[in-house]
C-alpha cells in the first residue's frame, strides 16, 4: 500500500531522516516510534509532500507522489497533528465539512457525512456550532480525527495525536480508537514517542534512531527478537506491561481450556489483546472469560488466574527468556 | 458660558461650511485609506511570504511615516500640484505603515498547526491566505487599520494647506484670524471624528471570529461611502472656483462680506497664501483673494476686480511718526511728505513686482523710482542727529523704507538708521511706542482694524470710505498714543479679488458685482 524507499531529509548538516525504507500492507497500523529528534515527524511529512526528501521515494498504491499534484495527493490522505490544528474560526462542523468543500461535495452529502461521524465520535450534535476553543482537549483531538476521516481517505497519517491529552482521556481514546470501524479500514502510520501507546495501538512497529530505522517488526518481535541492544533498552521499562499489551489471546491459546461453544456468550475474540482480557474483568461481571478465536470456531473459557499462568507458560517458551 | 454660547452660535451660523468640511474631512481620511489598504495589504502579505524583503519594506515605510507632515505636502506640491490629488498621496503615505506592519505581523503570527493542517488537507496557497491567514490575521489588520484611520483624520487636517479642504479650513483661518471659535469650530469636529472611527473600529476589531465574515462584507462598503463623501460638497458644479486663503474666508472684510454684501455664491476652496497666486495663473483656480499691491498680480498676468460696494476697507499708506520726533526732527515731515501722492496702486504693484520677481534690491528699486521723478538728491552727509526708519517684513515695507532713508539723506542735514524686518504689525507699532524707532510706513486698515480695534458701529459708520477712514484713524493715534499720520503716498494695498486679465475680459467682468452677475446668469 505504502512503500517508503530509501528516503532521506537533510537540514543543512542535519540528516534528520537517513536512508530508510520500510512498507505498510493495507489496513496495517504502523507506528513510528523514537526518542524526540530521532525524525518521525520529518519522515511522516514527507509522505503527504509537506517536506519535499532530498533523496528516495515514497510510493502510495504504487504511484510515486511526485507524480501528483500536491494538493490532490493531501486531499486523499487524512493528517492528524498533536496540536490538532483545528481552524479556530470555523465551527465543529465547518472544520470537518474542510477537505469535503475542497471536494466540492454537495451541501446534503457533507452535512450526513460530519453528522454521521460526530455520532460514530459519540459526541453529540450540539457540539456542531460550537467553536474549537469551547471543547476540551479530547473533543479536539476528536474533531481533528474526525476532519481527517470525513471524505474516507484510505491512508491516514497522524502524528503524536494524543500526545497533549492527560492519561486517562488518553486512555479512554485508545479504547474509542481500537473500536471505531472507520479506522479498522485504514492504512495508518503513527507517530508517537509513547511505547506504551505504540504497543497498544499498532500492528507493526519502526523503532527510529537518529533518522536510521533500528528495528521494524511485530511487537512480540520487538520485545521478544529485539535486534539490538538498543531495542532491549527502549523496551525495559514496564517491560511487563508491555508484554501484556503485545501478547494476544491467540499467542496463548493452546494454554487455555477449551469450551463448548453453547455455554453462554463470546466476551472477547483471539486477536484482542491479554491486556484487554485481563481489564475485561472489570467490565464483564463474570469469573470466566468466553474467547472466541479470531479465525477458527474455537472456544476457550478461562478465569483470571487460568489467564495468569498462561502467560507464563507462554514466556517460558519464548528464545530470549 | 459666554464662549460656549459664540462656539454654538459660530457653529450654527457657518453650518454649511461645517457640514461641507466635515464631509470632506471624512472623504479625505477614508479615499486615502482605502488606497493604503489596497496597497499596503498585499505588501504585508507579500514581505509575510517573503521574509527577506521585510526588512526594507518596513524601513521605507518606517521612514515615510517620520517625515514631517507640512513637508510632505511640499513635496507633493511640485509633484502633484495642488487640490485632492497630493493630500490623498500624503495621506496614503503615512496610513501604508500600520497598515504593513500589522498585516505582516498577523500573518506570521498565524498559529503553525492551523497553517500546516490547512495545506495537509490539500488547501492551496490562495486558499490558505484567504481561508485561514487572512482571517485569523484580520483582528490585527484590522487594528492595523484603525491605528491609520485615527493618524488620517489628524493628518487631514493640513490638507487645507494644499486647497484640499477638510476642517484645517477652519483650525487654520482660526489661527490665522486669532479666531478661538474658529479654531475650535474645526478642532472638536476632527478629535470628534477621530474618536468616533476608533470606536467603530474597535469594535469590529473585537468582534467575535465568527461574525468576521459579515464584517469582511460590510467594511469596504462602508469605506467607500465614506470615501465619497469628498465629492459630495463638490457636486454643484460651478463655471469658476475661488481659493482664498484661510484668512479671508473668516473675515467680515473678506468672504463673509462677499456673501452678505454682495450675495457672491461661488464654487470655493481654500488656500495658502504661498500658491494661490500660481494656482490662479495655471487655471486651476479662477478668482483668488489676494493684496491690491502685490507683485505677482503682474507676474501671473492678473487683474483686480473693483470693490464697487467697498465691503474692503481701505488701506492707505502713510508714514506714521512720533511726534517728538517731529519736533526734534524739524525737516522731518515735510521730507517725507515729498512722496505724498506719488506712488499709485499700479506704480506700486510694478515696484514690488522688482523687487519680488525680478529679484532687484529695494534700494535699487527706490532709486530708480526716485531719480525717474525727480525726486533724488546725492547725499549731504550731515549730523544732524540721526533719524531711525522701521519697516515690516515683506518687499514693499523695505522699498517705502528706502526711499525716505534716501529723500532724508538728500534733502536734510539728518542721518538714518534703519531697522527694517520688524515682523508683523504688532511688532512694528510696539517698536514705534516704545521709542526704539521714530516712523514707519503703515496702512490705514491695518491701523483701524489691527490696531485701534474700534466697534463694529464706527467701522460701519467709515463704511470704507477713504477720507473718513484716514480722518479717524489720524485723530485718535493722536490722542492715544501721540503718533501723527503724514500724508498718504498714494496706493491702496487692500483686500483685493482678482482674475485672469484675459478671463476677466472675455467675460467682461470688472467689478465683484459684475461677477455675481455673471456667475447669476450662467
Ligand atoms: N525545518 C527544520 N529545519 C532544520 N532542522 C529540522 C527541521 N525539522 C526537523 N529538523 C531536525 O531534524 C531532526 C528530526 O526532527 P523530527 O523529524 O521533528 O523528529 P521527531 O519528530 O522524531 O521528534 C531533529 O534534529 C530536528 O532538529
Ligand atoms: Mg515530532
Amino acid at each position: 500500500m505504502i512503500k517508503v524507499d530509501h528516503l532521506s531529509k537533510s537540514f543543512g548538516k542535519v540528516k534528520a531522516v537517513d536512508h530508510i525504507s520500510f512498507e505498510v500492507m493495507e489496513q496495517e497500523n504502523l507506528i513510528l516510534l523514537g526518542t524526540s529528534g530521532s525524525g518521525k515527524t520529518t519522515t511522516l511529512r514527507m509522505i503527504n509532500r509537506l517536506i519535499e526528501p532530498t533523496g528516495g521515494k515514497v510510493f502510495i498504491n504504487g504511484e510515486n507522489i511526485l507524480d501528483q499534484s500536491p494538493e490532490v495527493l493531501r486531499r486523499g490522505i487524512g493528517y492528524v497533528l498533536q496540536n490538532n490544528g483545528l481552524f479556530p474560526h470555523y465551527t465543529v462542523a465547518a472544520n470537518i465539512a474542510i477537505v469535503p468543500q475542497l471536494l466540492k461535495w454537495d451541501k446534503k452529502r457533507i452535512n450526513h457525512r460530519v453528522s454521521e461521524l460526530l455520532e460514530k465520535l459519540r459526541m453529540d450534535k450540539t457540539f456542531l456550532n460550537v467553536y474549537p476553543d469551547e471543547l476540551s482537549g479530547g473533543q479536539q483531538q476528536r474533531v481533528g480525527l474526525a476532519r481527517a476521516l470525513v471524505a474516507d481517505p484510505p491512508v491516514l497519517l497522524m502524528d503524536e495525536p494524543f500526545g497533549a491529552l492527560d492519561n486517562v482521556t488518553r486512555s479512554k481514546i485508545h479504547a474509542e480508537f481500537k473500536a471505531l470501524d472507520e479506522l479498522k479500514r485504514k492504512t495508518i502510520i503513527m507517530v508517537t514517542h509513547d511505547v506504551q501507546e505504540a504497543f497498544e495501538l499498532g500492528d507493526r512497529i519502526c523503532l527510529m534512531d537518529k533518522g536510521k530505522i533500528i528495528q521494524n517488526g511485530t511487537p512480540t518481535e520487538l520485545l521478544f527478537n529485539p535486534a539490538n541492544s538498543f531495542v532491549k533498552d527502549f523496551l525495559k521499562e514496564q517491560r511487563l506491561l508491555l508484554e501484556f499489551k503485545a501478547i494476544r489471546l491467540n499467542d496463548i491459546w493452546r494454554y487455555l481450556a477449551p469450551q463448548t461453544p453453547k455455554q453462554g456468550s463470546v466476551d472477547l475474540h483471539g486477536d484482542a489483546s491479554f491486556w484487554s482480557a485481563i481489564e475485561s474483568f472489570k467490565f464483564v461481571n463474570t469469573e470466566h472469560l468466553h474467547i472466541k478465536h479470531h479465525q477458527k470456531d474455537e472456544y476457550r473459557s478461562a478465569g483470571f488466574e487460568e489467564l495468569m499462568a498462561a502467560f507464563y507458560q507462554y514466556k517460558k517458551h519464548q528464545p530470549h527468556e | 458660558m459666554n464662549e460656549q454660547q459664540t462656539l454654538w452660535g459660530f457653529m450654527a451660523q457657518q453650518s454649511d461650511k461645517l457640514l461641507t468640511q466635515t464631509l470632506q474631512h471624512i472623504g479625505l481620511t477614508f479615499i486615502s485609506l482605502i488606497i493604503a489598504v489596497l496597497v499596503g495589504l498585499p505588501l504585508g502579505i507579500l514581505i509575510a511570504r517573503k521574509k527577506n524583503l521585510s526588512g526594507s519594506v518596513l524601513g521605507i515605510a518606517g521612514i515615510l511615516q517620520t517625515i514631517p507632515s507640512i513637508a510632505l505636502l511640499g513635496f507633493m506640491i511640485p509633484l502633484l500640484g495642488i487640490g485632492v490629488k497630493p493630500a490623498i498621496v500624503a495621506l496614503l503615505l503615512y496610513a501604508l505603515l500600520p497598515i504593513i506592519r500589522n498585516t505582516y505581523t498577523g500573518i506570521t503570527g498565524v498559529d503553525a498547526a492551523v497553517k500546516e493542517a490547512a495545506i495537509a488537507m490539500g488547501m492551496s496557497k490562495w486558499q490558505v491566505l484567504f481561508k485561514v491567514e487572512l482571517p485569523l490575521a484580520m483582528p490585527v489588520i484590522l487594528a492595523g487599520i484603525r491605528t491609520a484611520t485615527v493618524i488620517n483624520v489628524g493628518v487631514a487636517t493640513l490638507a487645507s494647506y494644499i486647497a484640499a479642504g477638510g476642517l484645517g479650513e477652519f483650525i487654520f483661518g482660526g489661527i490665522s484670524l486669532n479666531n478661538t471659535n474658529m479654531i475650535l469650530a474645526g478642532a472638536i469636529p476632527a478629535a470628534l471624528l477621530a474618536i468616533l472611527f476608533d470606536f467603530l473600529l474597535s469594535l469590529l476589531q473585537h468582534l467575535n471570529l465568527k461574525k468576521l465574515k459579515r464584517a469582511a462584507i460590510v467594511l469596504p462598503v462602508l469605506l467607500l461611502v465614506m470615501a465619497s463623501f469628498y465629492f459630495i460638497p463638490s457636486a454643484y458644479g460651478d463655471k469658476l472656483t475661488a481659493g482664498f486663503t484661510p484668512e479671508f474666508m473668516g473675515r467680515q472684510d473678506g468672504n463673509l462680506g462677499l456673501q452678505s454684501k454682495y450675495g457672491l455664491k461661488i464654487h470655493t476652496i481654500v488656500i495658502s497664501d504661498a500658491i494661490m497666486y500660481k494656482a490662479a495663473f495655471e487655471k486651476e483656480l479662477d478668482v483668488i483673494s489676494g493684496y491690491s499691491t502685490d507683485g505677482r498680480l503682474k507676474a501671473y498676468g492678473l487683474v483686480v476686480l473693483d470693490d464697487d460696494k467697498k465691503i474692503f476697507p481701505p488701506y492707505y499708506a502713510a508714514p506714521i511718526v512720533r511726534e517728538d520726533a517731529l519736533k526734534k526732527f524739524p525737516d522731518l515731515e515735510k521730507t517725507l511728505n515729498m512722496l505724498s501722492g506719488k506712488i499709485n496702486d499700479s506704480l506700486m504693484t510694478d515696484l514690488n513686482y522688482r523687487t519680488d520677481y525680478l529679484h532687484q534690491s529695494p534700494e535699487r528699486v527706490a532709486k530708480d523710482f526716485l531719480i525717474a521723478h525727480n525726486l533724488w538728491q546725492p547725499q549731504r552727509g550731515g549730523n544732524g542727529g540721526i533719524v531711525r526708519i522701521g519697516s515690516k517684513i515683506f518687499g514693499e515695507q523695505y522699498i517705502l523704507a528706502s526711499m525716505y532713508t534716501m529723500l532724508i539723506k538728500g534733502y536734510t542735514n539728518y542721518d538714518v538708521a534703519t531697522k527694517t524686518g520688524l515682523g508683523g504689525t504688532k511688532i512694528c507699532f510696539d517698536a514705534l511706542t516704545n521709542n526704539q524707532i521714530d516712523l514707519y510706513p503703515e496702512y490705514t486698515g491695518t491701523g483701524l482694524l489691527a490696531i485701534l480695534h474700534p466697534p463694529q458701529k464706527t467701522i460701519d459708520v467709515l463704511a470704507g470710505d477713504r477720507d473718513k477712514t484716514y480722518i479717524y484713524v489720524k485723530n485718535e493715534f493722536e490722542k492715544q498714543y501721540q503718533i501723527k499720520w503724514l500724508q498718504p503716498i498714494g496706493f491702496n494695498n487692500a483686500y483685493a479679488l482678482m482674475m485672469r486679465k484675459k478671463q476677466a475680459d472675455e467675460l467682461g467682468v470688472k467689478t465683484i458685482s459684475d461677477l455675481k452677475e455673471y456667475l447669476e446668469r450662467n
